[in-house]
C-alpha cells in the first residue's frame, strides 16, 4: 500500500505495521496491517475509543512493547532507516530522537528523584558530559516556563498534575529530539490545566520543527493540535486525511459515530435523547469483512464478506469502507 | 406522599458549609453552598478536580467522611437531614436517592452476581421479598438496555464492558423508585460513544420516571444540553447558578467564562490558542479572605482579595453570580429580528 498524501518529506512511516497479543495460546491482533507517515513539523492525531491500538501503535514506534507473547509485523522506519531490527543500543542512540510523553506523568516519573536528575535522565543515558547537561536541562525547563533555580531539588509530589506533565515535556525536549509521541497528555488534566499544556505543545512544535504523534481519545482536542487525523477502530485506520478532511466532510461512517457523540459545549437547546446502542464485537473472535458493519447503519452484503481496504476517498482523504460518505457533517451543513 | 412533592424542592442546602480536619489545619472543603432542585428538574454541577463536586454528593448522601463537619442545612423532600436519627436518615436517603458513581468496576462486588447486587437496597429499604426483589431487578436491567435480562441476572460483574457495568448501576440506582438521581462523573470513564448512550439513557429514565437528576461532572460539554440549571464550583464555593442555557449563553463570572473558552471546541479551526487560566486553583488550607478566584482573575482588584462576594439576587430568570465585577449582560437575540430573517 502506498504511504497517504503527505506534502513535506516524511521523518517518520509506518508501513504495513502489526501487533498482536498471545492471549491463552490464541493471537489477538491490537494492530493490523496499519500504514502512516509524519512530516517535520506536523502533528499526526490518532483518535479512536479504548482498545482501538492507539497506545500500541505509540509503544510500537519507541519499541516500548513487552518482547514476550507479543508478535509484530511490518516495518517503520526513520529518515528512511529501518528501527523495527536495530540492536538495543542503537535503539537507545535512536530514543535521542524518538521520544514519548505518557497519560499519568506521575507514575513515569521516579519519586524518589528531584526534578533536574528527571529531565537529565535521558542526557545520561546519551552520555552527555556534566557540564553540557546542566545548560539543557536549564534549557529544556525554561522551554516549558520554568526555572531551574526555583524548582532545584523539589520532587515530582511536590508538583500539580499539570506541573508534572510539563516536565514530562521538559523531560523529551532535554534531548532535543525530532518527533514526541504523546500518549493522551492531557487526558488526566483539568481544562485550565489542559489549555496550557496544549497551547506549550504548539508553541515548541513551531519553535523546534517537531512532529508529533497525538494520541487522544479526545476528538475536540485532537482537532485543536493535528494538522493531519487518521482514526483507529478495532486496530486499523479507518480513515485518515486532513483536520478539516476529517472534521468537516468525515467519509467512514465510524468518525461521523465518533463526531456526533462528542459531547458539545451548546446550551441553547436541550438534546433530544437517542435509544441507540453499541454492539462491541469481539476482539478474540474476530467477524469476517467490515469490523465496523454491526454498529453500521450503512452496511451491506459486502461489508459482511470483505475488509474494506483504505482507498482514495471522494474528497482526497483515505477510506477503509465499502460505501463511503460524500456529504458534509451535519454540523457543517447547518453553519 | 407522592402528592405533596408536587411544589417544594425535592432537594435543597442552605448555607452549607463542610470542614475537614488535615495535619496542616482545617480544609475549607465546602463554603456558604445554597441551592434547591424541583421534582422532575436536572441540575448540572462542574468544577475542575479539588472543587468540591465529590464531597458536596457524599455530604447530601450521608456518606463522606466522618470526619466531616457539615454545617447548615440539607433538607430532602421538606425534611431536615441533620436533624433525623442517623437509622432514619440513612432510610430516607437509601429509600429517596439512587446515586451512580464514576467507577463501576469499584461499586460492583466482582464476588456477588449482579442482579443481587441491584437488588440489596431494594431489599433493604423496601423489604421486598426475593421474588418481587428479582422480578423488579430483571425489568430494570432490561430498561437499561441490557439484552437477556433473565440470564444476566447471575453473571458477574467481569462478564460486562464498562459501559454495560455502568447500565447495571443505573439501575441499582433505580431499583428504590428514588426521586432524585444522582450521577458522580458517571460518564467520565468511558468512550464517547458510549459516554453518549448512558447520557442518553439517564435522560430518557429522566423524563419516563418523573425523577429529578443531579449529574456531576468536569466536562462542560455533557451537561450542556441535558441540565435546566448549572451550578459552577470553583474552590468550594458557588460562584454562578443559573438556567443551564441562560449560564452558557451570557456567563457572568469570569471563572465561567474563562472555563467556557479555555475548552478546545469543534467548531474552532485546528491550532486555534485556547485562553488559560494563569495560576493554580486555590489551597483549601488557607482559604484568602476575598474572592477564591482573585488571586487568578484577570479583573481582580483590590475589593476582590479583601471582600468575599456574596451571590448576587436572582437576575432576569434566576442567574446568579459571586462577584464584584462581573461581565457585562449581553443582550438577548430579539425573537421578532429572528422572525423577520425567516
Amino acid at each position: 500500500m502506498s504511504s497517504d498524501t503527505t506534502m513535506a518529506e516524511p521523518i517518520l512511516t509506518a508501513t504495513n505495521l502489526s501487533v498482536g497479543f498471545m492471549r491463552g495460546g490464541k493471537e489477538m491482533k491490537a494492530v493490523d496491517d496499519i500504514s502512516f507517515s509524519v512530516a517535520a513539523g506536523e502533528t499526526l492525531g490518532l483518535v479512536g475509543e479504548s482498545g482501538s491500538g492507539k497506545t500500541t501503535i505509540g509503544r510500537a514506534i519507541l519499541r516500548l512493547l513487552p518482547s514476550a507473547n507479543t508478535t509484530s509485523e511490518g516495518s517503520i522506519t526513520y529518515k528512511g532507516a529501518d528501527i523495527t531490527g536495530l540492536s538495543k543500543t542503537d535503539m537507545r542512540n535512536m530514543r535521542g530522537r524518538l521520544q514519548m510523553i505518557f497519560q499519568d506523568p506521575l507514575s513515569s516519573f521516579n519519586p524518589r528523584r528531584n526534578v533536574e536528575d528527571i529531565v537529565a535522565e535521558g542526557l545520561v543515558i546519551q552520555g552527555r558530559p556534566a557540564t553540557d547537561r546542566r545548560e539543557r536541562v536549564k534549557a529544556a525547563l525554561a522551554d516549558v516556563g520554568f526555572d531551574l533555580e526555583a524548582v532545584a531539588g523539589r520532587r515530582p509530589h511536590q508538583f500539580s498534575g499539570g506541573q508534572c506533565q510539563r516536565i514530562a515535556i521538559a523531560r523529551a525536549l532535554a534531548v532535543q529530539p525530532e518527533l514526541i509521541v504523546c500518549d493522551e497528555p492531557v487526558a488526566s488534566l483539568d481544562v485550565s490545566v489542559q489549555a496550557q499544556v496544549i497551547n506549550l505543545l504548539q508553541d515548541i512544535r513551531e519553535s523546534r520543527k517537531l512532529a508529533l504523534i497525538f494520541i487522544s481519545h479526545d476528538l475536540a482536542v485532537v482537532k485543536n493540535v493535528s494538522d493531519r487525523v487518521a482514526v483507529l477502530y478495532m486496530g486499523r485506520i479507518v480513515e485518515i486525511g486532513t483536520g478539516p478532511e476529517i472534521y468537516e466532510r468525515p467519509a467512514h461512517p465510524y468518525t461521523r459515530t465518533l463526531l456526533e457523540a462528542v459531547p458539545v459545549v451548546d446550551a441553547s437547546r436541550k438534546l433530544e435523547p437517542d435509544g441507540r446502542r453499541t454492539v462491541m464485537p469481539s476482539r478474540n473472535r474476530p467477524q469476517s469483512g467490515c469490523a465496523f458493519r454491526g454498529r453500521c447503519p450503512r452496511a451491506s452484503t459486502i461489508c459482511e464478506t470483505t475488509i474494506p481496504i483504505l482507498g482514495q476517498a471522494p474528497r482526497g482523504q483515505m477510506v477503509a469502507c465499502h460505501h463511503p460518505h460524500d456529504e458534509p457533517a451535519p454540523g457543517i451543513a447547518a453553519a | 406522599m407522592d402528592a405533596s412533592v408536587t411544589s417544594r424542592a425535592i432537594l435543597s442546602c442552605s448555607n452549607m458549609t463542610c470542614e475537614l480536619d488535615s495535619v496542616s489545619g482545617p480544609l475549607n472543603i465546602l463554603h456558604d453552598i445554597n441551592f434547591s432542585i424541583n421534582p422532575r428538574r436536572a441540575l448540572g454541577i462542574v468544577g475542575e478536580s479539588g472543587a468540591g463536586k465529590s464531597m458536596l454528593v457524599k455530604a447530601i448522601m450521608g456518606i463522606a467522611p466522618r470526619s466531616l463537619r457539615i454545617h447548615g442545612k440539607i433538607e430532602l423532600d421538606g425534611q431536615d437531614l441533620s436533624k433525623l436519627r442517623p437509622k432514619v436518615r440513612q432510610k430516607l436517603i437509601g429509600r429517596r436517592v439512587g446515586i451512580v458513581f464514576q467507577n463501576p468496576m469499584t461499586s460492583l462486588n466482582p464476588f456477588v452476581q449482579i442482579g443481587r447486587q441491584i437488588e440489596d437496597s431494594g431489599r433493604v429499604h423496601l423489604r421486598l421479598n426475593h421474588r418481587e426483589a428479582k422480578r423488579r431487578a430483571i425489568e430494570l436491567l432490561s430498561l437499561v438496555g441490557i439484552a437477556d435480562p433473565e440470564d444476566c441476572y447471575d453473571y458477574y460483574p467481569h462478564q460486562f464492558s464498562g459501559g454495560m457495568k455502568q447500565r447495571i448501576m443505573i439501575a441499582a440506582a433505580l431499583i428504590c423508585e428514588p426521586d432524585l438521581l444522582i450521577a458522580d462523573e458517571a460518564t467520565t470513564a468511558l468512550d464517547v460513544t458510549v459516554q453518549k448512550e448512558v447520557l442518553d439513557l439517564l435522560q430518557t429514565i429522566q423524563a419516563e420516571r418523573q425523577m429529578s437528576m443531579i449529574l456531576v461532572s468536569h466536562n462542560l460539554g455533557v451537561v450542556a444540553g441535558r441540565t435546566d440549571e448549572i451550578l459552577v464550583l470553583y474552590g468550594g464555593s458557588v460562584v454562578e447558578y443559573g438556567p443551564t442555557a441562560e449560564v452558557f449563553r451570557n456567563p457572568r463570572h469570569r471563572y465561567t467564562e474563562a472555563l467556557l473558552s479555555a475548552m478546545p471546541r469543534m467548531d474552532q479551526p485546528a491550532h486555534t490558542r485556547l485562553r488559560t487560566i494563569p495560576g493554580q486553583p486555590p489551597n483549601l488550607t488557607s482559604r484568602p479572605k476575598g474572592c477564591p478566584f482573585a488571586p487568578r482573575c484577570p479583573a481582580a482588584q483590590a475589593k476582590c482579595h479583601e471582600v468575599m462576594p456574596t451571590m448576587s439576587p436572582a437576575l432576569a430568570p434566576g442567574h446568579r453570580f459571586a462577584c464584584h465585577f462581573p461581565l457585562p449582560e449581553i443582550a438577548r437575540p430579539v425573537i421578532a429580528e429572528f422572525a423577520n430573517v425567516q
